[in-house]
């Protein structure tokens, strides 16, 4: 597999009134083409710090990123489903293109195949507020999609949702992403939806964060996230990752 | 198929509904009776409380005798006026406070101190300024309904869901494009509330300013008839302006509705 990018002892500081706050101490891993990344960790450890760098929308402030493809497009999926609720879901699903104005007819196209292909087509001219929300999050999925991105990143999705539609939800998000065949990172603190959905996980210390381990997760064969979970080796991560979460100085 | 038990609970509300009003006009009426028999048995005195007849008879002969309609156009037109006015710059400055927080930080405490500046006693100095006409008027209704306007408005922008502003941030979205397709769209409701408040803002204000300086309009009538003593003039201009404050607020309540669809 090809390596998409390469963090390279990235290292952030926080500047507020009182204190200097160290977030990231030293990272370093590399995201290859294709594959399904997970990063859990303590909550306030500065997983979402991480993404927001990851995808410029934030500065480090030592360490460098190496990208592998110019122009590596990044689609971000927010833990809320975050839809407007003023706008039909068509206008919901383009509204990426329309800032970023590249609502032309062929992107437009790719968008109702999608549409289409998720079974929502027919959800075109409802209001957001007549779905669930799990179609809410295909929907916002699309969303991402729409802007073709070569990596999706998803900071705690389906968080929001309870416990029976996040399952579902991430199912079916697992499977639009793998049938588009592109490559994600997610941040969670989910560790069986980290097992279950993932080719990879990184576990990561408390504040100031490192890495503390990075798992390769075997299983005997790959199904949907949920029957993943049924997989002989499900409990054994599950252990590891626990461990490393709650065993910490 | 509605059940029995069903229509029954309809049947009960609607009963209930239709006792709230009966009891709300009910006391409308025995006011108005109670106020009239009153003052014809010379209980309360007739010439300080006036009478609802009196008030019949006043307003016909202010209508055939004092222009009445050109009194009630007049204030009618510095509502509009200061209204309109004064949503569009709450509005403007709003969307200023919120898009550039130093300048926020900047005027924060001079809002304060306006804000708490009981703005009659700026009314002399408007005259003086402004001259003694209906600019005058609209500078103190406007003084009035500013700074509400504004707050609520900035306050409506404040509150939108972080998500929705994380979301755009992640299009990468110019400040024109997050204020135009989410910031004014998702605090539309605040916007219209503030319809609301700024038309009762308003009627506080055009009233204080045609008591300070004005050649027509209700709140000239009120002050002439106190000045002659005429006070069924007086009540007259009262329970007019109260018609035309109900009216007024049943209009943005309507246009309230249309644009919340």
């Amino acid at each position: 597999m090809n390596k998409l990018l390469s963090i390279n002892n990235l290292q952030k500081k926080y500047y507020t009134k009182t204190d200097e706050i160290l977030a990231i101490k030293d990272l370093s891993f590399d995201l290859y083409d294709g594959e399904f990344m997970a990063i859990v960790g303590p909550s306030g450890c500065g997983k979402s710090t991480l993404l927001n760098i990851l995808t410029n929308m934030d500065k480090l402030t030592n360490g460098n990123i190496t990208y592998y493809k110019d122009n590596l497009k990044f689609g971000y999926m927010l833990q809320s489903d975050s839809m407007l609720d003023w706008k039909t879901i068509w206008e919901n699903v383009i509204l990426g293109l329309e800032i970023k104005k590249i609502n032309t007819k062929e992107n437009l196209d790719y968008v109702s195949k999608l549409l289409e292909s998720y079974g929502l087509a027919e959800f075109k001219n409802c209001y957001p507020k007549e779905l669930s929300g799990g179609m809410r999050q295909r929907v916002a999925l699309i969303r991402t999609l729409a802007l073709k991105p070569d990596v999706l990143v998803l900071d705690e999705p389906f968080s929001k949702l309870d416990y029976q539609s996040g399952l579902k939800v991430s199912d079916d998000v697992y499977k639009i992403i793998k049938q588009e065949k592109k490559t994600a990172i997610m941040v969670t603190h989910d560790l069986a939806q980290a097992i279950s959905l993932s080719d990879r996980v990184i576990t990561l210390t408390k504040r100031p964060c490192t890495i503390k381990n990075i798992y390769e997760i075997k299983r005997d064969k790959n199904l949907t996230p949920i029957e993943n979970r049924k997989d002989k080796n499900f409990s054994y991560y599950y252990d590891l990752l626990w461990k490393d979460l709650t065993y910490e100085e | 198929m509605k059940s029995k038990e069903y229509l029954e609970y309809l049947k009960k509300e609607k009963r209930k509904k239709f006792f709230i009003l009966t009891m709300q006009i009910l006391i409308l009426g025995v006011f108005i009776i109670l106020w009239e028999v009153l003052s014809n048995k010379k209980i309360i005195n007739p010439f300080l409380f006036s009478s609802p007849s009196r008030i019949i008879i006043t307003i016909k002969n202010l209508y055939f005798n004092y222009h009445l309609i050109k009194h009630i156009l007049t204030t009618l037109y510095e509502i509009f006026i200061a209204f309109t006015l004064g949503m569009i710059l709450s509005f403007g400055v709003a969307i200023l406070l919120y898009e550039f927080k130093t300048f926020n930080k900047i005027i924060d405490p001079y809002l304060t101190m306006l804000n708490s500046l009981p703005k009659v006693a700026l009314g002399p100095l408007i005259i003086i300024i402004a001259g003694a006409n209906t600019k005058s008027i609209i500078v103190m209704a406007l003084l009035i309904n500013l700074i509400v306007g504004i707050m609520s408005i900035y306050n409506g922008f404040n509150n939108i869901d972080s998500d929705l502003i994380m979301l755009f941030k992640t299009f990468r979205a110019s400040k024109w494009d997050t204020l135009t397709k989410l910031i004014i769209p998702a605090s539309s409701k605040s916007i219209i509330a503030c319809l609301k408040l700024n038309i009762a803002q308003t009627l506080i204000g055009v009233i204080m300013g045609e008591f300070l300086v004005s050649q027509a309009g209700i709140g000239y009538l009120i002050i002439y008839g106190t000045q002659v003593f005429n006070l069924n003039m007086v009540m007259s201009g009262i329970v007019i302006l109260i018609i035309i404050s109900i009216l007024l607020y049943e209009i943005v309540s309507l246009i309230e509705k249309k644009l919340v669809k």
